[in-house]
């Protein structure tokens, strides 16, 4: 795997940031984009633009082919059973909203949980909390370990009869945490408790296997897989999304409107109201074809030594403290500085062209838990090199001078 | 504009040591402010007089060296102040922290006026504008908020 070819596929990096190389550590907020997925956007409005599923002329023809094809495509990429589990919607978070919001209407009463872990981003978290008010029912968060780990035996210990739902995270945007969701869905499936797994994370960096996995739901994000925003994608079993109610009202999701009452269209059209993003949903497709081309075994390998090594690097480096030690960790290396605040690392970093993350990354709960307010986060993708993680550190001591003067 | 002038001596060392970081005995008037990009959190103290003076003021809070200085170098500057003085004040600080390239104010001197205008730096990084305002902001509802209405944390 060559990454200096790989990286040249990514048109950003032939910008420079304040004058520096752009050194670009915050793919697990968004990835940048390849060449293909920015020209395939183009190429589609400029050639073959037309709604999709409604009308019957030549570029509607087209178009919601391209548009079906990427559905297929990401069924056979995480290896789900039918590519009608595959639903597309406006983020990860919509997904998470979709499943939080259907499934509380259906099947959650009063003083029924759902089990959550102190690992979860706010959009993990924020819609199961409507349901607290709107059908009184309680969240419990399993609790980390030491490391920054969700063991199975943390899950464990907090189910009750009363959990009616596991939704967690596959890999943790803060300590890098993998959680065993295979294990963790078999213990769930033992108790009849279906799991949705948050694979914001997971999906651009590991093998997904759906069938394998078990899971309920897995709600992924385009954005952070190469691919365009305003897309993400609910993979859920069939039924599932045959079991519960449609979550948006509007056009194409519709089987028969009378004034007397409405009946609702088959899968996938029944979740997916309205025009979607269709540019982005072809554009998509690109970044699957991209993933496949590198292979998401070499990818896995490559962030996993890069991992290591800054791991390595900055345990060496004394002023840093790094978040979390998981065994089993993904490309994240969250981490703070003795006496200086995770904003001001990243102001100081930016200007020497390295793009990191500070603050709480949208977990609140967990930066409560460890009992800080902001650190600061390095995260890689299929572009990073071990060069990337050496002007990291050589910026982190540029911090430390500006700041001990 | 380069990071040795954002982060100059000043802010530095009202950063890493911040004036007036406590809780004032007696206080009756106080405000929370939080900025929940960063996470920085300032909670402003204070001991209004019967002539409405400020006759102390402090704060309790954590974040980034601009908003801690910011912080400082403000409760350091409101001490004794009249409450339409210290509406001209935030007033003046904010304009020029947004667009004016210098404080106006009679009140106060211009050494006091340097001081303050360290913190124009942040113009450059509109993302880091709000930790500079934060400290001023809460006092402005500090001010005009009685003590049970601000101390009331309220969750949905």
């Amino acid at each position: 795997m060559n990454i200096d070819n790989i990286k040249k596929q990514f048109p950003i990096f032939n910008n420079k940031v304040h004058n520096n190389d752009l050194v670009y550590l915050d793919s697990a907020n968004s990835s940048q984009k390849p060449q293909v997925v920015v020209d395939r956007i183009y190429d589609f409005y400029t050639k073959e633009f037309s709604n999709v599923g409604r009308s019957v002329h030549y570029l509607a023809v087209a178009a919601t082919n391209l548009y079906e094809n990427t559905r297929s495509m990401m069924q056979k990429y995480i290896n789900a059973k039918d590519p009608n589990e595959i639903v597309f919607t406006k983020g990860a978070t919509e997904a998470i909203n979709l499943v939080a919001n259907t499934f509380g209407q259906k099947f959650l009463e009063e003083g029924d949980e759902i089990l959550l872990t102190e690992l979860e981003h706010h959009s993990n978290y924020v819609p199961w909390h409507y349901l607290r008010k709107l059908k009184g029912i309680k969240i419990n968060f399993a609790e980390i370990n030491n490391d920054g780990e969700i063991t199975i035996e943390s899950i464990e210990k907090s189910i009750t009869p009363k959990t009616k739902m596991i939704a967690i995270t596959h890999l943790s945007n803060v300590t890098g945490a993998i959680l065993p969701i295979k294990e963790i869905t078999s213990l769930a499936h033992s108790k009849n408790i279906p799991i949705l797994i948050d694979g914001c994370q997971g999906a651009p960096h590991l093998k997904l296997d759906m069938q394998d996995i078990d899971c309920d739901f897995y709600a992924i994000s385009c954005h952070k897989m190469y691919g365009p925003t305003g897309l993400g994608i609910l993979y859920a079993k069939k039924k599932w999304l045959e079991a519960l109610p449609p979550y948006q009202g509007g056009g194409g999701m519709i089987r028969d409107v009378k004034k007397e009452g409405i009946s609702f269209g088959d899968l996938p059209n029944k979740y997916e109201a309205g025009t979607m993003a269709t540019a982005q949903v072809i554009a998509f497709g690109e970044s699957i074809k991209f993933l496949n081309q590198i292979g998401i075994e070499n990818i896995e390998k490559h962030e996993s030594e890069l991992t290591k090594y800054g791991e390595e690097v900055l345990r060496k480096n004394n002023s840093v403290k790094l978040i979390g030690n998981p065994k089993n960790k993904g490309s994240v290396l969250s981490f703070t500085l003795d006496g200086i605040h995770a904003h001001d690392i990243a102001t100081i970093l930016d200007e020497d062209g390295v793009a990191i993350r500070a603050g709480h990354h949208c977990c609140q709960i967990l930066h409560d838990k460890l009992g800080l307010t902001a650190t600061a986060r390095a995260s890689l993708g299929v572009y990073n090199t071990k060069e990337d993680l050496d002007k990291l550190n050589e910026s982190i001591n540029n911090c430390k001078k500006i700041f001990d003067r | 504009m380069n990071l040795k002038e954002l982060y100059q001596e000043i802010i530095l060392d009202h950063g890493k040591n911040p004036r007036n970081l406590k809780k004032t005995e007696n206080f009756n008037k106080d405000a929370r402010g939080h900025n929940p990009l960063c996470g920085d959190k300032v909670h402003i103290f204070l001991k209004i007089d019967e002539n409405k003076n400020i006759s102390d003021i402090s704060f309790e809070g954590s974040g980034c060296a601009i908003s801690m200085a910011s912080a400082s170098l403000m409760t350091d500057l409101m001490k004794e102040k009249k409450e339409n003085e210290v509406k001209e004040l935030v007033d003046d600080f904010l304009k020029m922290i947004k667009d004016s390239p210098e404080m106006k104010s009679k009140i106060i001197s211009d050494d006091e006026k340097t001081k303050l205008m360290s913190l124009s730096g942040v113009k450059q990084y509109p993302m880091r504008v709000k930790c500079a305002t934060l400290a001023w902001h809460t006092l402005t509802s500090a001010m005009s908020n009685s003590q049970e209405e601000t101390n009331t944390e309220k969750f949905d």
